[in-house]
């Protein structure tokens, strides 16, 4: 594995509704350097800042301090659209990922000029649709067929795996998945999981990847993180992330969470 | 027959306007009231230019541009000062009532005796009134035809993945600020270059002639979806003219029963209303004579 930075987020820093009540400092001087080729699991309890740091990283909002750099490039003031063009993501709603009223060719289309100026040349070609012909074959659940389906037609996990496809098929610097498979029947689940798997080895990405599930964090990836209070506390690779069990990482989680527990669900965002 | 020629020729006209409405209301999913006032802006601009002695083609060239340019407006608004869409397109339509004005100079404009884009077809010697459904016809056929082809192109795609998913448009790199300002720009453009049309036809721009704009643009939009269902992208612009027409025959068949010219907005927000809550009342009673409309 090469030693190269992709991503380096030094003491970022980010906070909602500063100075009212509802005050809430989600990131606080979050460092992480991730190297290519790194696929990254992050647990955390709720409101530890997993969603902000993917969306951070995204440019959804601006963070209010730090330094975030994707290949030696500062970002930190790009707009999510321009951060597209090294950036793919894949969201928890399965509806968020794609475009319900356009066929699945047309998502694909839309996906395959990502990070690219939309001019007034075509929108989609035939040899394109052979090719996205092609890539859904290999995701094996029979999608080559529905590519003149409106995608609303779709179910939540064929949509998912085809959004998973669109942030991949240009491929991106840097995959970010935000519990992409939690809103997913857990048969389903792993059908999406497998192929995030798949799809990152084949095209050599580099990932990182939320989950609740902590076997999920265990199986999948080559490095865990734990988030809590906006700051990674655990970051283990390579051996010391094989050698985990999910007892262990559940013994640290609750150490970090323990005072979080009460409002844990009702701070889902 | 006369009056359904007359209903058909204004029909078409309008239909032009309903797929600029189309534009706003149905690819971008944003209601824009800026048509109440691109509308009669695209008749006065018209019209002044006629008046003052431009082609009345250049003069319905311009107004399309023009209504392009409130179209911006609104789309600044929109998305550089943050303002909901519903208010930014009040905003641009109010202010334009007093630019209308200033343009027109008085509230009511005439071309009487002026060369009109309808009296191109002066030499075809058509019957009364085919010479405006000929030369609609041709507009329309045009219009659907380009809109077909636009949003096939790249760009075009990106306005309707805006409309259709805007996290995921941004999260593919797709500027929405940009797709949603120009999205507002064409669907103005061509609600002004109707205006202008409309107001050749009539003979005269009026300062009022916006008014209800919208809901004459939604009712054939909603009918058109109401009676056809669940289309492809160039039928739905076709049943959204067809829609345009059947609401001016609706439209002179309450005029026929003997209701008053001065009812008519009253008419308008009722079929309106009653197409909007058809697909509910039909699912309620379980009415089955229309198709199936698509949410």
């Amino acid at each position: 594995m090469t030693q190269k930075n992709v991503l380096i987020l030094k003491d970022i820093s980010k906070t909602f509704y500063p100075g009212t009540f509802n005050q809430n400092n989600v990131l606080n001087e979050l460092n992480l350097t991730v190297k290519k080729g790194d696929f990254i699991t992050i647990i955390g309890g709720n409101g530890s800042g997993k969603s902000t740091l993917l969306n951070s990283i995204a440019g959804t909002f601006l963070v209010d301090k730090g330094s975030i750099k994707i290949n030696e490039k500062e970002i930190k003031k790009l707009k999510e659209e321009q951060r597209a063009t090294l950036i793919g993501r894949v969201f928890q709603d399965p509806l968020m990922g794609t475009a319900p009223r356009m066929t699945v060719s047309e998502n694909l289309s839309i996906a395959y000029r990502r990070g690219q100026k939309r001019t007034l040349k075509k929108g989609s070609s035939s040899e394109e649709r052979q090719y996205f012909e092609t890539l859904l074959k290999k995701l094996d659940l029979g999608l080559e067929k529905r590519l003149m389906s409106e995608m609303g037609l779709l179910s939540g996990g064929q949509r998912q795996a085809i959004a998973l496809l669109m942030a991949t098929m240009k491929k991106p610097e840097l995959l970010l998945l935000d519990e992409h498979t939690a809103a997913l029947d857990p048969k389903t689940a792993s059908v999406v999981l497998e192929l995030t798997r798949k799809r990152i080895e084949e095209e050599e990405l580099t990932a990182l990847m939320i989950t609740h599930n902590m076997q999920d964090a265990l199986n999948y990836g080559n490095r865990l993180i734990m988030l809590d209070k906006g700051k990674v506390v655990l970051d283990l690779s390579g051996k010391d992330k094989q050698d985990l069990t999910v007892s262990e990482v559940l013994n640290l989680f609750q150490k970090s969470t323990m005072n979080q527990l009460i409002n844990d669900e009702s701070s889902l965002d | 027959m006369n009056l359904i020629t007359t209903a058909t020729a204004q029909g078409l006209l309008f239909g032009i306007m309903a797929l600029g409405i189309f534009i706003t209301y149905r690819i971008l999913d944003l209601p824009d009231m800026t048509a109440e006032g691109s509308f009669p802006l695209g008749a006065a601009v018209c019209a002044r230019l006629i008046v003052t002695g431009v082609h009345p083609i250049i003069a319905t060239l311009i107004a399309f541009f023009v209504g392009a340019l409130a179209g911006s407006i609104t789309g600044f608004l929109i998305t550089k000062a943050k303002i909901p869409g519903l208010l930014a397109g009040i905003l641009t339509m109010t202010a334009l009532y007093s630019i209308n004005l200033r343009i027109m100079n008085r509230a009511n404009l005439s071309l009487l005796g002026k060369e009109k884009i309808t009296d191109l077809f002066e030499s075809f010697s058509l019957p009364n009134q085919f010479d405006t459904i000929f030369m609609a016809l041709i507009l329309v056929a045009f219009m659907i035809v380009s809109l077909f082809l636009f949003f096939k192109t790249e760009f075009g795609q990106a306005i309707i993945a805006t409309g259709d998913n805007e996290k995921m448009a941004r999260s593919l790199g797709i500027s929405t600020d940009q797709t949603k300002i120009l999205g507002l720009m064409l669907s103005n453009g061509i609600i002004a270059g109707a205006g202008a049309l409309i107001a050749q036809d009539n003979g005269y721009a009026d300062i009022s002639m916006g008014i209800g704009t919208i809901v004459i643009g939604l009712a054939s939009v909603i009918i058109g979806e109401v009676i056809f269902g669940n289309l492809t992208f160039v039928n739905r612009l076709i049943c959204v003219v067809l829609g345009a027409i059947i609401y001016r025959l609706i439209i002179m068949f309450v005029l026929l029963v003997g209701l008053q010219p001065n009812d008519l907005k009253l008419i308008s927000a009722f079929i309106l209303a009653v197409f909007l809550a058809l697909p509910s009342l039909r699912q309620r009673f379980n009415l089955n004579f229309f198709t199936k409309e698509r949410v």
